[in-house]
C-alpha cells in the first residue's frame, strides 16, 4: 500500500498539466470554471468547440481501449487526468453522458459496426448523448418502463414516454430501456436500443426545474424510429446490458464530478473568511466538517480504484453513490448558511440566480438521480451486507 | 499508486485475526479486564514472541521487524475488532515512537530490544487534573540539581500505568514562564517515589492511573531528547498515538456492524427477520459507510507516516475525528438494533460501546481534531 504516483505517472501528470495551460485560453477562456452544479446548460456553443478541441487533440475518452481510440489510462492516470482537468478550471464536459455511460456500453456489450458506428463520434465531440430510462411510472423501479419497441421491416417503431431525460434537447442520440417483447414484464422483455433524436417521431418538451433551468425534459415517441441494427446486446438482454450502464455511472465516471467539489469547497470557503462568517464557531466546525467528508470521498475513490479488479469495482464502490451526493447536498445547505441574509439574494431579476444558490438548489437533485439515497441503501444492504430484499407490492390498479 | 493492501498485509491482517479470535474471545476479555494487570501477561509475551508484533515498529538492528505503519495500522484495526485487552497501544504506538523520535543511541539499544521481545511495558504520562492536551495542562517540575533532576507532580490519566515498567514522563522546568518549555523523562516504575494508583474506568479494557511523583531524583541520562523540546517530541509521538487508537476504532466499528448484521438476521419479530425492515437495513447501510470511510482514512495516514509526508497531521486529525465519530455511532446503533438484550452485561455490545467512548476521548476529542482542521483551513 502506497500513495506515491510513480515517474511515469508523474510525467503524465505534466503532460496533461502542460496541454491544458496552454489550451483552456485565448477563445476558450470564457468556459473556464463554468458548466459545474446548476451551471450545466450555460454555454453549451462554447463548451461544445471546447469538447471537440478536446477530442481532436486526443484529451477524451482516456479511459478507453486504444482500438476504439482512448489512451488505455489505467485507473491512477484518469484520477491525474481528473485532478488536472479540475485544477486547470477545465469545463463541465458536456459528453460526458456519451463518454461514461454510452460509450462504456458499447464496447462491453455493442456490435463490431456500432463500435465503428459510434465511438468516434463521442470521442471527437460530434454527437452528443442522453440516457432515456425514467419513465413517469418507472422511477426508482426501473423494470416497470412500458415504452415499446417494435419490429417492422427492419426498423424498431418505438411508441411511449421518458422523462426527465437530462439534456435531450442538446442530444443527437438517446439509449432507451424498452419492451421488444409484448406482454412481458420486470426485467424480462426487454432491449437497449439506440435512437436519433432528430426525427418527426420524437418530441422534446423541456421541464422547468426548481432551478428555474429545463436541464430536464419529457421525451415522447410517437412512431420513432431507428434502424433493426441498432439495439445494443441481444434483444430481449436490455435489462443486463442497462445494469452494465448504471455500474459504470456509479463508478469511475463520478471521479472528474467529485473533483470539482473541491472548487465548490473552495468557493465557499473564502466567502466564509471574506464576510467573517468562519469565525461563528457552528460555521466554522461545518467547514472543518465538510473539508474532512471531502477529505475522505477522495482517500474512499482511491480505495475503491484501486481495489477494483479487471474493470470490475469492489463492493465499496457501491458507497460512493450515497457519500458523495450526500456530502454535496450538505455543502449546498452550508454555502446559504456562509452567506447569510445575502443567501436570499440573486443576481438579476426576474430570476437570476447566483452561482451558489444554483449549487444549493441543484444538490437537491444529487441524492434523487442515478440512484436516490433510499435506493442506494437497499442496494448496499442487500447487496453489501446480505439483509433480505425488499418485498414487491403486486399492485394490479 | 496502490491504495489496498499488499499480499503480505493481506496475510498479516489475515493471521492477527484468526490469532485475536482465538485468544481475545468474550471469555478472555473479561477475564483480562477483570484481573489486577488488566491484561493476559502470557498472551502478551506470545504476541511479542511468536507474533513479533511488539517489535513491529522496532528497526531489525535493535531485535524487531521493522515494518512500517501500514502493518502497524492492519494489526490494530484487528486488536479493535477483537477487543484486545493489552497495552499494545502505550508500549508501541507511544513508547516505541517516542525512543525512535528522540532517544539517543544508549537509550535505543538498552530499551528497544527489550519492547521487542516483550519484557517491557511502556506507557507516556503526559495529562494531569486539568485533562488538556496544550502545553499549559502539565504542571508536573522539573529541576536540575547538580548531575540530577528532580521532579514533582501529579499526572492523570496514564494507560496501563500500574502494569508499566517504563514511564515516559512530561515535565516542564520549575519557576519558567515559557509554557512549552517541556522535557521528557524516563521513569522506572519501581522507583521508591512514585506512587502508582490504579483509577476505576468505565471502559474496563482501558485501564489508566493515576501517578504521584515527590521529589523523584534521575540521573541525567534519562533525560529523552534535548531538555526543552518535550514539547514538540510529544506533539509527533501524541499524533501518532492518535493514529494507532483510529485503527482501533476502525477495527472495533466493523466489529459492530458485523455483530449487528448477524443479529437481526437471526432475530425474528412480526414474523420476519428484523434485518427485513427497511429501518433496519438502512441503518446497517449508513454504518457501512462510516466504517469504509473510516478505514480509508486511517489507512491513508498510516502511508503518510511511512512516506514522510508533510500532509500527515492533517491527514490524522481527519482520521481521529472521523473515526471517533463513527465507531461511536455504529456502536450505539447496535445497542439499538440488539433491543434488550443489547443492554446487557452478558453480550458482548457494550464492551465495544464503552471503548468506542473512551477511545473517543484519547489523544483529542473529535472536536479538538476538528479545530485543528479549521486551523489547516486557515480559519
Ligand atoms: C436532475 C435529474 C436528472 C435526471 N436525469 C435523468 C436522465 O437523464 N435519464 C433518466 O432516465 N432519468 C433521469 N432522472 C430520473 C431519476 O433517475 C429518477 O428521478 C430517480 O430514479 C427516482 O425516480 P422517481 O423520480 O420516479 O422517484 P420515485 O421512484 O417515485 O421515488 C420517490 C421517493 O420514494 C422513494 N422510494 C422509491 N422506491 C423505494 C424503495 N424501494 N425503498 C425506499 N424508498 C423508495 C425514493 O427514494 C424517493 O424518495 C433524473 C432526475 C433528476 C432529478
Amino acid at each position: 500500500m502506497h500513495l506515491e504516483f510513480s515517474k511515469k505517472e508523474e510525467l503524465f501528470r505534466e503532460e496533461v498539466s502542460s496541454w491544458l495551460s496552454k489550451n483552456l485560453k485565448g477563445k476558450f477562456k470564457p468556459v473556464v470554471g463554468r458548466g459545474g452544479s446548476g451551471d450545466q446548460t450555460e454555454l453549451l456553443e462554447e463548451r461544445v468547440e471546447w469538447e471537440k478541441h478536446m477530442g481532436k487533440s486526443g484529451w477524451t475518452c482516456i479511459g478507453w481501449p486504444k482500438k476504439f481510440g482512448g489512451r488505455n489510462a489505467s485507473i491512477n492516470e484518469q484520477v491525474i487526468f481528473y485532478e488536472e482537468y479540475t485544477k486547470a478550471g477545465g469545463p463541465g464536459r458536456i459528453g460526458h453522458i456519451g463518454e461514461t455511460l454510452a460509450g462504456p456500453t458499447i464496447i462491453s456489450f455493442g456490435s463490431k459496426e456500432q463500435q465503428k458506428r459510434f465511438l468516434p463520434k463521442i470521442r471527437l465531440g460530434e454527437e452528443y448523448w442522453c440516457q432515456g430510462y425514467s419513465e413517469p411510472s418507472a422511477g426508482s423501479d426501473l423494470a416497470a418502463v412500458k415504452t415499446k419497441a417494435e419490429l417492422v421491416k427492419g426498423k424498431w417503431k418505438i411508441n411511449g414516454q421518458k422523462i426527465w431525460t437530462s439534456l435531450a434537447k442538446e442530444s443527437d442520440w438517446i439509449f432507451v430501456l424498452c419492451r421488444t417483447t409484448k406482454k412481458s414484464s420486470g426485467r424480462e422483455g426487454l432491449s437497449y436500443i439506440l435512437v436519433p433524436m432528430s426525427q418527426p417521431g420524437i418530441t422534446i418538451q423541456p421541464i422547468k426545474q426548481l432551478t428555474g433551468q429545463s436541464e430536464f425534459n419529457e421525451v415522447f415517441f410517437d412512431n420513432a424510429e431507428t434502424q433493426e441494427e441498432n439495439v445494443v446486446g441481444e434483444v430481449g438482454e436490455g435489462w443486463k446490458v442497462a445494469m452494465g450502464t448504471l455500474g459504470f455511472e456509479r463508478g469511475t465516471s463520478t471521479l472528474g464530478q467529485q473533483m470539482a467539489f473541491e472548487q465548490e469547497f473552495n468557493t465557499v470557503l473564502k466567502i466564509a473568511k471574506e464576510n467573517g462568517s468562519s469565525e461563528i464557531p457552528s460555521i466554522k466546525n461545518q467547514l472543518s466538517e465538510a473539508w474532512i467528508g471531502l477529505r475522505i470521498m477522495r482517500f474512499n475513490a482511491l480505495r475503491m480504484l484501486s481495489n477494483s479488479r479487471d474493470g470490475l469495482l469492489s463492493k465499496e464502490a457501491m458507497l460512493s453513490k450515497l457519500y458523495w451526493a450526500t456530502w454535496h447536498r450538505n455543502l449546498g445547505k452550508l454555502a446559504m448558511d456562509v452567506l447569510g441574509m445575502e443567501s436570499e439574494i440573486g443576481d438579476k431579476l426576474p430570476y437570476d440566480l447566483t452561482f451558489l444558490q444554483k449549487m444549493f438548489l441543484f444538490t437537491r437533485s444529487d441524492t434523487i438521480y442515478a440512484g436516490t439515497n433510499q435506493i442506494q441503501r437497499n442496494i448496499i444492504s442487500e447487496r453489501a451486507l446480505g439483509m433480505p430484499k425488499e418485498p414487491r407490492g403486486d399492485n394490479k390498479k | 499508486m496502490e491504495f489496498s493492501l499488499t499480499e503480505e498485509q493481506e496475510i498479516l491482517r489475515d493471521t492477527a485475526n484468526s490469532f485475536l479470535e482465538d485468544f481475545s474471545n468474550s471469555q478472555s476479555i473479561r477475564k483480562a479486564m477483570e484481573s489486577d494487570l488488566r491484561f493476559d501477561p502470557v498472551l502478551w509475551k506470545r504476541m511479542a514472541s511468536e507474533m513479533g508484533w511488539t517489535g513491529i515498529l522496532v528497526p531489525e538492528n535493535y531485535g524487531g521487524i521493522g515494518l512500517s505503519w501500514v502493518e502497524l495500522v492492519t494489526l490494530m484495526e484487528q486488536m479493535g475488532k477483537n477487543l484486545l485487552c493489552s497495552p499494545f497501544h502505550p508500549t508501541v504506538c507511544l513508547g516505541i515512537s517516542s525512543l525512535l523520535e528522540a532517544g539517543n543511541e544508549e537509550q535505543k539499544s538498552s530499551f528497544l530490544p527489550l519492547i521487542a521481545s516483550g519484557e517491557l511495558i511502556v506507557t507516556l504520562a503526559c495529562l494531569e487534573r486539568s485533562g488538556s492536551w496544550l502545553p499549559e495542562g502539565i504542571e508536573t517540575t522539573f529541576e536540575k540539581k547538580g548531575s540530577e533532576y528532580c521532579l514533582n507532580g501529579i499526572k492523570r490519566f496514564v494507560p496501563y500505568g500500574h502494569s508499566s515498567d517504563l514511564i515516559i514522563v512530561a515535565a516542564r522546568k520549575k519557576d519558567n514562564s515559557n509554557s512549552k518549555d517541556l522535557s521528557l523523562f524516563l521513569v522506572g516504575s519501581d522507583n521508591p517515589n512514585i506512587s502508582i494508583n490504579q483509577l476505576t474506568t468505565m471502559d474496563q479494557t482501558r485501564p489508566q492511573s493515576e501517578l504521584k511523583l515527590s521529589n523523584l531524583k534521575l540521573s541525567e541520562s534519562k533525560l529523552l531528547g534535548k531538555e526543552g523540546d518535550g514539547w514538540e517530541i510529544l506533539n509527533k509521538v501524541r499524533s501518532l498515538g492518535a493514529l494507532g487508537i483510529a485503527a482501533d476504532q476502525v477495527g472495533g466499528a466493523q466489529k459492530c456492524l458485523d455483530m449487528t448484521c448477524k443479529y437481526v438476521l437471526e432475530r425474528e419479530q412480526f414474523g420476519r427477520k428484523i434485518g427485513s425492515f427497511q429501518s433496519i437495513k438502512h441503518r446497517l447501510a449508513d454504518m457501512m459507510v462510516l466504517v469504509e470511510s473510516a478505514r480509508s482514512s486511517a489507512y491513508y495516514a498510516a502511508c503518510l507516516v511511512k512516506e514522510g509526508n508533510d500532509e500527515l497531521d492533517e491527514a490524522i486529525s481527519i482520521a481521529k475525528s472521523y473515526c471517533s465519530e463513527a465507531y461511536f455511532k455504529c456502536a450505539s446503533d447496535s445497542i439499538q438494533l440488539h433491543g434488550g438484550v443489547g443492554f446487557t452485561w452478558e453480550y458482548d455490545v457494550h464492551l465495544y460501546f464503552k471503548r468506542a467512548k473512551s477511545s473517543e476521548i484519547a489523544f483529542g476529542s473529535p472536536q479538538l481534531h476538528k479545530d485543528k482542521i479549521a486551523n489547516f483551513l486557515g480559519i
